[in-house]
């Protein structure tokens, strides 16, 4: 730690429990005992200046409590810890304050979401926003709620979407100066999707952007007919915010119907887009789309990652994005343009991409309804596991899903009001979402690793293999060590320089959240959800009882 | 066909199986009224709403039931839902069950109250001085507890005695905590949690704090209230008053 860092932070015990100001969400590095935000600052690095865990010592790391979530649905939720408080979300929308050391429970909100909820890939949440007192969930009812943070009681409660047409949210909020901002999910039923700003103390709606546009809106001649009206664009998880340049970057969905793309001609922009708004009024200021005209379900359901560093000789402000289409993109943040892309896992969609980082597509590559083999399946070479980016060592860690596929097959299309909206069937060997204990798996049907990717070369740098799949979210810190976990039920602190395991502990339950870290009484602890619980760690000390 | 007889015995067999016979005058405890306010909010409140008469025919404040009088039939119609309608069966166990029916016959003594809920919103506010400790809505102290949905969980009884007499009402989950540190500094505030070895609170300062009981000199779970007696302070009228506020209170409508 520089001496900078620890003048602050001996500075800062004035401010314990005081309110989380949206001065503090802009500087979280003046406060790495907290982990405040949903990706942890707001370039989303999953980067922490904490450097109490190292690579010699990572093998000292010991449990110190669990929490068991009484819910069977996925665990899937990021906690904040706010000064020795932490928040977690337990599926489907419950919200439980802990003690950070020892787990002890200060409260908990129950809600129960309408039955009406329609969730396409589980009733589950990933995590929560704060400012001031007030904690902000989306739920899978589509509601937008206001908690107290003390006293874990609802302060407003607004509904975002229809959830009997579809609409839900999962993804943790964004709070940008005054606003909550938030997403809806529900492409696989045919929503219209959008990305609303409200009111952090009134839960009143600002603005709101339309990720499929209407008529009158730029973008809508890329719908043929009035494929628009149930065009998708899904936001499943949370965007990253700029201060400099003073814009919210967004990963927007695929478009609807998923894998019949025959009513909706044209791009269909913002599906599977980058986007960049002006937060206080919402308006477009760039997009840049991945996947023109999807065809496989590729959304870009990826937190944008944002850094600065030399692009060719040049300081630039960059977007990294490894997308769930299996290409690796770099982007200049300030304009959408393109200025890097290649393929990290085995793709057979596209030859490749254009100068401005457009697909050109492979011949015979639509899905058929006898199917059509397509790499990478249809969780794609990533999916909406958070990345992380070291400023140490200037390196991108993803999670992926090596040599996958599917076959693809073509289904009839047809909108009718709360149902399925797909148009398809893609079949692979792989279990998408989660599988049993039994592990019979072979590389054949394809196999995780953590990959390190050199932004400014797309080099991949290393890899660190496992034999299953990986869903889990990276964190990598100040002492260059990364921690991460997968399906197997691993949590891992690997060598963040060549990918070495430092250490492991088998948690008994897929890992599908992002890891977190935090200091309490001059300690660094690591904390990750597998299975149903949460686990935190810390270095064993020698007086420990 | 069959299956469809083979549910209804075995529903029946289980209906003689399992229910204790209930006298039913009898009187319910105040923790199963909590209980069941709780379990009311996660299971019955999305279709027979926050005042228990959204279902055409039903009315929990007024005591009326479609296929139900006794404690009994409710307890059998909690368990196996009424076939043919949206009211599903539950796999609530007995005390879960008790409990929501303590609390259903609770709604219908709770009544509105015969004040003027305005005025007695003055009074809370204002002469009452009540969000000095209490919270209703995001106004007040944290300290006490919220009562920002007193009036959907209490019943005008109750509330009146809590008013009157807080002493000989208070709740053992607002029991407040005296905490000396190691260093001799005095924590008090209401608790939030205990186990064998940690106690959580909150402060006078509104602030989330846990203690390992290990680590603090004395801790000691206080008997008392600093609620003052409002006999004294308010009217009869003025006292009606204000439980007519409090019942009015609701909370968020969350649907």
């Amino acid at each position: 730690m520089n001496l900078q860092a620890l003048l602050l932070i001996l500075w800062l015990p004035g401010g314990l429990s005081a309110q989380v100001t949206w001065d503090r969400l802009l500087h979280p590095e003046r406060e790495p005992q907290n982990w405040l935000t949903y990706s942890g600052s707001n370039s989303s690095q999953r980067y922490s200046t904490l450097d109490q865990i190292t690579r010699d010592n990572a093998k000292n790391l010991e449990m110190q409590w669990i929490y068991q979530a009484r819910s069977l649905e996925k665990f899937e939720a990021t906690p904040l810890v706010v000064d020795g408080v932490m928040y977690l979300t337990e599926p489907p929308n419950n919200v439980v304050a802990l003690d950070a050391k020892t787990g002890a429970i200060f409260w908990v909100y129950e809600y129960r979401p309408s039955g009406d909820a329609r969730p396409c890939c589980g009733a589950v949440n990933r995590g929560l926003a704060i400012l001031g007192d007030t904690l902000f969930m989306g739920t899978i009812d589509a509601r937008l709620i206001a908690i107290d943070a003390k006293a874990g009681r609802p302060v407003w409660s607004v509904r975002v979407g229809d959830p009997k047409v579809g609409y839900s949210i999962t993804h943790a909020p964004l709070v940008v100066k005054d606003k909550v901002i938030v997403g809806v999910a529900g492409a696989e039923y045919g929503i219209r999707g959008f990305i609303a700003a409200y009111d952090a103390s009134t839960g009143k709606e600002v603005w709101r952007f339309n990720t499929v546009p209407g008529p009158g809106e730029p973008g809508h001649e890329t719908w043929a007919g009035d494929s628009w009206q149930h065009g998708g664009g899904s936001a499943w998880v949370t965007g990253s915010y700029d201060a400099g340049l003073n814009l919210l970057y967004w990963g927007v969905g695929n478009p609807g119907a998923d894998w019949n793309g025959d009513n909706r001609k044209g791009d269909n922009l913002y599906s599977d887009c980058a986007i960049a708004l002006d937060p206080d009024t919402g308006k477009l200021k760039w997009y840049f789309q991945f996947t023109p005209h999807d065809e496989y379900d590729y959304d870009a359901v990826q937190v944008p990652v944002l850094m600065d560093g030399n692009w060719k000789g040049s300081p630039r402000k960059m977007m990294l994005w490894a997308n769930r289409n299996g290409f690796f993109y770099v982007l200049d943040r300030t304009n959408g343009k393109f200025l890097y892309g290649a393929p990290f896992t085995k793709q057979t969609w596209a030859l490749g991409l254009d100068e401005a980082g457009r697909p050109i597509r492979a011949a015979n590559s639509s899905p058929t309804p006898g199917g059509t083999l397509i790499y990478p399946g249809v969780q794609g070479g990533t999916n909406w596991y958070s990345p992380s980016y070291s400023p140490r060592t200037g390196l991108f860690y993803i999670s992926s899903w090596q040599d996958y596929s599917m076959n693809l097959a073509k289904m009839p299309a047809e909108y009718s009001d709360g149902q399925r909206y797909t148009g398809g069937a893609p079949r692979s060997p792989t279990p998408t979402l989660q599988r049993g204990p039994i592990n019979t798996w072979t590389a054949e049907n394809g196999w995780g690793a953590v990959v390190a990717m050199d932004p400014s070369t797309g080099e991949k740098k290393w890899q660190f293999k496992m034999t299953d799949v990986t869903g889990s979210g990276i964190l990598s810190t100040a002492s260059d060590v990364i921690f991460t976990g997968g399906r197997e039920g691993y949590f891992y602190a690997l060598d963040a320089r060549n990918g070495g395991m430092l250490w492991k502990a088998a948690l008994g339950g897929q890992v599908a959240m992002g890891p977190i870290t935090y200091r309490i009484d001059g300690r660094q602890y690591v904390a990750v959800g597998a299975g149903h619980a949460l686990f935190t760690f810390a270095s064993r000390q020698p007086d420990q009882k | 066909m069959k299956s469809g007889w083979s549910f209804a015995m075995r529903a029946i067999l289980l209906s003689v199986l399992c229910f204790r016979p209930i006298p039913s005058q009898q009187r319910y405890l105040s923790s199963d009224v909590e209980n069941g306010s709780r379990l009311y909010r996660n299971n019955c409140f999305a279709c027979h709403g926050p005042d228990g008469n959204s279902i055409p025919g039903v009315d929990f404040r007024r005591g009326q039931f479609k296929r139900a009088s006794s404690d009994e039939d409710l307890l059998r119609v909690i368990a196996f839902g009424v076939p043919g309608t949206a009211m599903p069966p539950t796999n609530m166990n007995d005390s879960a069950r008790l409990a929501l029916v303590a609390y259903l016959r609770s709604m219908h003594e709770s009544a509105t109250g015969s004040g003027d809920a305005s005025r007695g919103r003055a009074l809370f506010e204002g002469k009452g001085g009540c969000l000095g400790c209490h919270r209703v809505d995001g106004k007040g102290s944290r300290l006490g507890p919220d009562l920002s949905e007193v009036g959907a969980i209490r019943t005008a009884a109750y509330l009146e005695r809590s008013l009157v007499a807080p002493a000989e009402s208070i709740l053992p989950e607002h029991r407040f905590v005296r905490i000396v540190t190691r260093e001799g500094t005095v924590i008090t505030g209401r608790r939030l949690n205990e186990d064998t070895h940690t106690i959580q609170l909150i402060d006078s300062e509104e602030r989330l704090r846990s203690f390992a009981k290990a680590d603090v000199r004395e801790y000691k779970l206080l008997t008392t209230t600093t609620m003052p007696a409002y006999q004294e302070k308010f009217s009869p009228v003025e006292l009606t008053d204000v439980v007519t506020y409090l019942l009015s209170l609701k909370g968020l409508d969350s649907q």
